[in-house]
């Protein structure tokens, strides 16, 4: 359990309990990193659609939505995973390897129905395999899947080469994108919307939830209260490992093109968002809605950046910017307010 | 173990796993989807629609935009700019976008956005074949039309590919190449990639057909050599056909690796000047050997010349001049008269030659 603590950081800001009082609701609102994002979402949304050609429009909602559906997909199990303090960054090759898996076994002729059951848990396994190395052998979740990166892609290519399996049915690859009714919404969104629901009433409002927060904040007192760190761990890796087996199945359909070098890289935009969210990286604190306006923030910029013609190059700077702010900040601000604490202990 | 993990539940829950499992592949199974059972995304209708008119003006202001497998990569670099002097030439409006990364996922969202932006001809070099069609028909559908170059889509997501070289054109150029420059005569030997790379494989057959017309008959190839294009690989490869055929009067190299490899040995050996080299090379790679006398000429197409023809096609396809069907005829600026062959495939020419004369022309 020494690898626990590691991730309990002592300085990371614990709940304001201040803020949590009634009658502080309204400040309590301001004060939280998600009420944020969700305003900056929307002043991003409202200053493209002002001003940036193409933007506002039912066309580019739909595009905007499909490339961000596998990042939300993952973004869910990703928190709950964080929000215990651990990580795991071997869900894109999880996604590929799938994707490989399933393209080889249409190749031999299984009926695609079952492929997407046997893909989804086949991602299941390689989930369990991280659980298992984190909890079992008491590895640290991001050596772990470090390896498991890299070994999971390495296996994608040695299933499919650097081949292609293309010729899935055609009403297959078009209800990959296709949108409800005459609506610019996909249908893949609702799958995504339906498993966040079920994800937030899980971490929200469910002692399981709570636990996980516990957990994040200092594994060893969560222990002594008996909640059981390493199962509810176990379990989380393999709904990551499930959950990004069905985006490897939606990724696959979406492009119709089952390849090994699918998803290459999706795990850094996956943790962006996550981040950006307003999940703590050392666990104990962040909020599901948070995480998802951060998946829409990062695709919102990134879509009307592209609109505007910035360069690839330029895009990644400013990703890569915003997730040092939103690490950065809510330290920043946590320091800030113990210190200010401090000074009105030490008046009075 | 507390209590709330006992055997009996655990066993429980298992079993009811173990149902569900059951039950979800048992409806799986009768009646799914496998393949070739229906119809598969790959077959689809035709490209060409719509009656070309050959003596249509090239429309002003044409919004053509380059689309890379990847943007900063010299070779597209060089492409896209020549892509730029022929929109330049025709009054368009020249833009290139495209991801840091060559993977087809992110060109679906450039494509995307090119379409979102109204841009008149997409000119792109597909990452994969599959991936991006169903953008690309996306834009077709808004009214873009759409020109790969490089490499290809399928055939029915774009209007037309402007393929750099055709195998032919690569073999009979390499052929006379090496027999320029040993006078007609002698032993050759060929320095492939690895045994299996399909189109090195059909080069050194179409290479061996031309070898026997009769003015190549005192030509004999005596061996191929394979240097799995890796440099140092290439290099040892190169001086044991010298140890084993000391009489060798050239190498064919059609690789990239491979010709700098074997240009860099001999440069360094008694065979510098003697022994003849070419093969298929970049010149920012070659220009040292071809200034220090090892290598007098060698080949590769010219990717401006291939951007400046793709931006062409796409400005001919916009305006009407040409639909994408078999047998138009077309002209691209200086390179000339093209015809469109099958499947709406433009060949660029014969694979440019590069020596001291031209090579300080080219920076790729």
């Amino acid at each position: 359990m020494a690898h626990d603590t590691l991730y309990a950081h002592p300085e990371a800001p614990a709940p304001e309990p201040g803020a949590r009082r009634a009658g502080a609701l309204g400040r309590a609102l301001f004060t939280r990193w998600d009420t944020w994002v969700v305003i900056v979402l929307a002043l991003v949304v409202v200053g493209a659609g002002a001003s940036v050609d193409g933007f506002a429009g039912p066309r580019n909602t739909q595009f905007l939505l499909m490339d961000i559906v596998a990042i939300a997909l993952i973004a869910l199990p990703m928190t709950l995973i964080v929000i215990t303090g651990e990580i795991d960054l071997s869900v894109a090759s999880t996604l590929g390897l799938c994707s490989a898996v399933m393209g080889q076994l249409w190749v031999a002729g299984l009926p695609l129905e079952l492929i997407v059951v046997l893909v989804i848990l086949l991602g299941a396994v390689l989930g369990m395999v991280n659980g298992l190395f984190v909890t079992k052998f008491g590895l640290p979740s991001l050596a772990v899947t470090i390896g498991t990166l890299a070994a999971y892609r390495g296996l994608s290519f040695v299933v499919l080469g650097d081949q292609a399996v293309a010729d899935f049915p055609r009403q297959w690859t078009d209800a990959a994108s296709s949108t409800i009714g005459g609506s610019p919404v996909p249908w893949s969104v609702l799958i995504a919307v339906v498993l966040a629901v079920a994800f937030a009433v899980v971490l929200h409002w469910t002692p399981f939830g709570r636990s996980l927060f516990a957990m994040g904040n200092n594994a060893e007192a969560a222990t002594f209260a008996g909640v059981s760190v390493n199962r509810a761990k176990f379990w989380l890796f393999v709904a990551s490992g499930a959950v990004a087996g069905l985006a490897g199945v939606y990724w696959t359909l979406r492009y119709a093109s089952a390849r090994a070098d699918n998803g290459s890289g999706l795990e850094l935009a996956v943790v962006a968002a996550v981040l950006l969210g307003g999940v703590s990286i050392f666990g104990g604190r962040g909020t599901l809605l948070g995480v998802l306006a951060g998946v829409l923030l990062l695709g919102s910029l990134r879509n009307a950046l592209q609109l505007a013609d910035v360069p690839a190059d330029t895009l990644n700077v400013v990703t890569g910017a915003l997730l040092i702010t939103s690490v950065v900040v809510p330290n920043v601000v946590g320091m800030a307010r113990s210190w200010l604490r401090q000074r009105r202990h030490q008046r009075g | 173990m507390s209590l709330r993990n006992s055997p009996f539940r655990r066993s429980l829950r298992i079993g009811v796993i173990a149902t569900a499992l059951t039950a979800v592949l048992a409806t799986a199974a009768c009646g799914g989807t496998t393949r070739g059972g229906e119809d598969s995304a790959g077959d689809a209708t035709g490209q060409a629609t719509g009656q070309a008119n050959p003596n249509a003006a090239i429309k002003e202001g044409l919004k053509i935009a380059f689309l890379p497998k990847q943007v900063n990569n010299p070779y597209f670099t060089v492409s896209d700019n020549g892509g730029k002097s022929a929109v330049e030439e025709l009054k368009g409006e020249y833009k290139e976008v495209g991801p840091s990364e060559a993977n087809a996922s992110s060109q679906v969202s450039y494509i995307n956005t090119l379409s979102q932006q109204g841009t008149d001809v997409i000119v792109t070099s597909a990452n994969d074949p599959n991936a991006i069609c169903g953008a690309l028909n996306d834009a077709r559908k808004a009214g873009a039309k759409v020109v790969t170059f490089d490499s290809d889509t399928k055939p029915e997501c774009r209007d037309a590919f402007v393929n750099q070289a055709t195998a032919e054109g690569i073999a009979e150029n390499q052929v006379k190449l090496i027999s320029e420059q040993i006078g007609g005569e002698g032993k050759i030997a060929v320095l492939s990639a690895t045994p299996n790379a399909t189109n090195q494989n059909a080069w050194i057959e179409l290479m061996k057909k031309e070898l026997t017309k009769p003015e190549y008959s005192k030509i004999e190839l005596v061996t191929t050599a394979y240097g799995n294009d890796d440099d140092q690989k290439s290099f040892q490869e190169t001086q044991g056909l010298l140890r084993s055929y000391p009489d060798l009067k050239g190498i064919i190299s059609p690789t990239t690796v491979g010709v700098a490899a074997a240009a860099r040995y001999l440069s360094g050996s008694e065979f510098k000047g003697k022994v003849a080299l070419t093969g298929l090379g970049t010149p920012n790679q070659m220009r040292a050997f071809v200034k220090d006398g090892t290598v007098k000429a060698f080949a590769l197409w010219n990717p401006a010349d291939l951007g400046y023809l793709a931006a062409h096609v796409g400005a001919s396809l916009a305006s009407g001049r040409i639909t994408g069907a078999e047998g138009e005829r077309f002209t691209a600026g200086k390179l000339g008269d093209y015809t469109i062959g099958k499947d709406g495939v433009i060949v660029l020419g014969p694979p440019t030659v590069f020596d001291s004369g031209n090579i300080d022309q080219f920076d790729f």
